[in-house]
């Protein structure tokens, strides 16, 4: 599936990941977040960058990952992301949505 | 003389020494090491809170299922050395191998959630994971007068993620058959954002718990328990009252892992999906609910990892390159009261949906749908795990890798 973020068409699965981290820009981040009606601060960007480092070395990620990395803590990740934080920063930083539940 | 060493005489070290005790050529030495002294029958503890099962149905000597010529070591381990190859037990004593395989399992931590391990812990809130904490839920389930009863998950993953679900609907059962159900709210509260974690699957429980009067929470990440006004309180701030919580806790691997310093973050074993080598040396492999596969952590998973592991352990031994053989193949049966089943099979790529099993068209085991004959399935399952599964048989017409046959995998299809 194509969508068309900030200009730019990308593609995108049926859950609305971008299925090629390659075509992420920070300007597709910024449209995407105000779709979840977010406003992106310096910390979010970190979580964006931590996502991005982790999917590139094929880390699989959970909350409780990203609580321990020392970006965030999971309490600050909620308050960044309400609802569902790793779903939607997965989704945000143009990785795959984790599969850390079996 | 060379030496294999298991860590763990739970269901899948079992397994392994009676394949390996059959296969290994001469001059291997086997050894298996584990703290305890019974073997439990896990999937047992779902029906003793509802006095489906007695307590003597779900225990056997660990010591019956050893092999003749294994060597069983009743001990504490303290760490792995792999530098050195070899496993350092609590009391000093060191134990050299040529190669391990870690089956230590996961356990349930509730330390791990604020307020949950504490003063109210067996009295309002209990886990069913454990043979202590299904039985006291049992007394307590006999004398309970009714209220508000939260059946919880608190992360991912967990073993047998099929059991909170399980454990919904009996006891929507038991209160039925009790004539106390009206007396009874039972909310089903998860982390995921369903029922279940694939999304045929989904469909069809979130029906079932509707029609048993199960709401579901979902999306709940518990941040604490508040034992004295009896509520969850989830990182959003949101809030649910229970009179009784039954939780599963965060499940992590042995803490001899973090100890031997090689666990993922939550004590769990690096290990290839497909050959089931650790990444940690190549000498040591790992099994079960022990690895960090993306798999079940389940029983039936053990199963078919073990088949796969025994020709890799042969392999590895004739310096042949190891088989990147194993699916995540899962075949779990999920008990929905009133005497029905359903059954599940999936594995990586393929998530469960509906069709027949284990014969494709006939049966007589239906997928992901509500039977008797596929509670008759689950039941007559603990006389097959006594006696062929941990025994190293092989299970007649189930494969360790999926089969694809006789599945309805163009339904999927249609809804993606």
């Amino acid at each position: 599936m194509g969508k068309t973020y900030a200009g730019v068409s990308v593609n995108v699965n049926e859950e609305g990941y971008l299925t090629d981290l390659n075509q992420w820009t920070k300007e597709i981040a910024t449209e995407m977040a105000a779709e979840e009606e977010l406003e992106l601060s310096d910390d979010h960007w970190k979580v964006f960058d931590y996502l991005q480092e982790q999917q590139r070395n094929e880390v699989s990620l959970s909350i409780r990952k990203v609580g321990k990395s020392g970006v965030v803590s999971i309490k600050e990740f909620y308050a960044l992301f309400p609802k569902g934080p790793l779903k939607i920063s997965s989704k945000l930083a143009g990785i795959p949505k984790p599969a850390s539940c079996i | 003389m060379q030496d294999l060493l298991i860590l763990g005489a739970g269901t899948s070290g079992t397994m392994m020494a009676n394949h390996l005790k059959k296969q290994l050529p001469q001059g291997w030495q086997i050894t298996i090491i584990d703290q305890e002294e019974t073997h439990y029958y896990q999937p047992g503890f779902l029906f003793l809170p509802f006095d489906i099962y007695k307590s003597s149905q779900v225990k056997k000597s660990i010591k019956k299922f050893i092999p003749k010529g294994v060597k069983l070591i009743n001990k504490k381990i303290e760490k792995i050395d792999k530098e050195n190859d070899k496993v350092i037990l609590k009391n000093g004593k060191e134990i050299s191998y040529d190669i391990l395989i870690i089956a230590t399992g996961t356990q349930i931590a509730p330390d791990e959630v604020e307020g949950m391990l504490g003063d109210h812990w067996y009295k309002s809130i209990f886990d069913f994971y454990t043979y202590e904490g299904a039985k006291k839920l049992r007394n307590k389930l006999r004398k309970w007068k009714g209220g508000d009863l939260l059946v919880h998950i608190t992360e991912m993953p967990i073993k047998c993620p099929v059991a909170p679900l399980e454990f919904a609907f009996l006891a929507d059962a038991y209160f039925e058959e009790k004539g106390m159900r009206n007396k009874v709210n039972i909310k089903y509260v998860t982390p995921l954002s369903g029922a279940f974690t694939k999304p045929t699957a989904t469909k069809e429980l979130t029906h079932l718990l509707e029609k048993k009067n199960i709401e579901i929470v979902p999306d709940f990440a518990i941040e604490h328990v508040d034992g004295e006004n009896k509520k969850i309180v989830d990182y959003g701030g949101d809030e649910l009252s229970y009179d009784l919580l039954v939780t599963v806790p965060t499940n992590m691997g042995d803490s001899a892992i973090e100890r031997s310093g090689f666990g993922d973050e939550l004590n769990y074993v690096p290990t290839n999906k497909a050959t089931l080598q650790s990444n940690v040396k190549e000498n040591i492999f790992a099994i079960g609910d022990a690895t960090n596969v993306p798999a079940s952590k389940a029983g039936s998973v053990a199963h078919f990892e073990a088949e796969i592991l025994t020709d890799n352990i042969l392999r590895f031994i004739n310096n042949e390159p190891l088989k990147e053989e194993f699916d995540g193949h899962a075949n779990c049966f999920i008990e929905t009261g009133h005497g029905k089943a359903l059954l599940i099979d999936f594995n990586y790529t393929h998530e469960p949906v509906t069709g027949t099993f284990p014969f494709a068209g006939v049966g007589p085991l239906n997928l992901l749908k509500e039977t008797h004959t596929n509670h008759w399935g689950k039941l007559a399952f603990r006389w097959i795990y006594w006696n062929l599964l941990i025994t190293g048989k092989h299970i007649p017409f189930v494969s360790a890798t999926m089969s694809e046959k006789g599945k309805n995998f163009k339904e999927v299809e249609e809804l993606v």
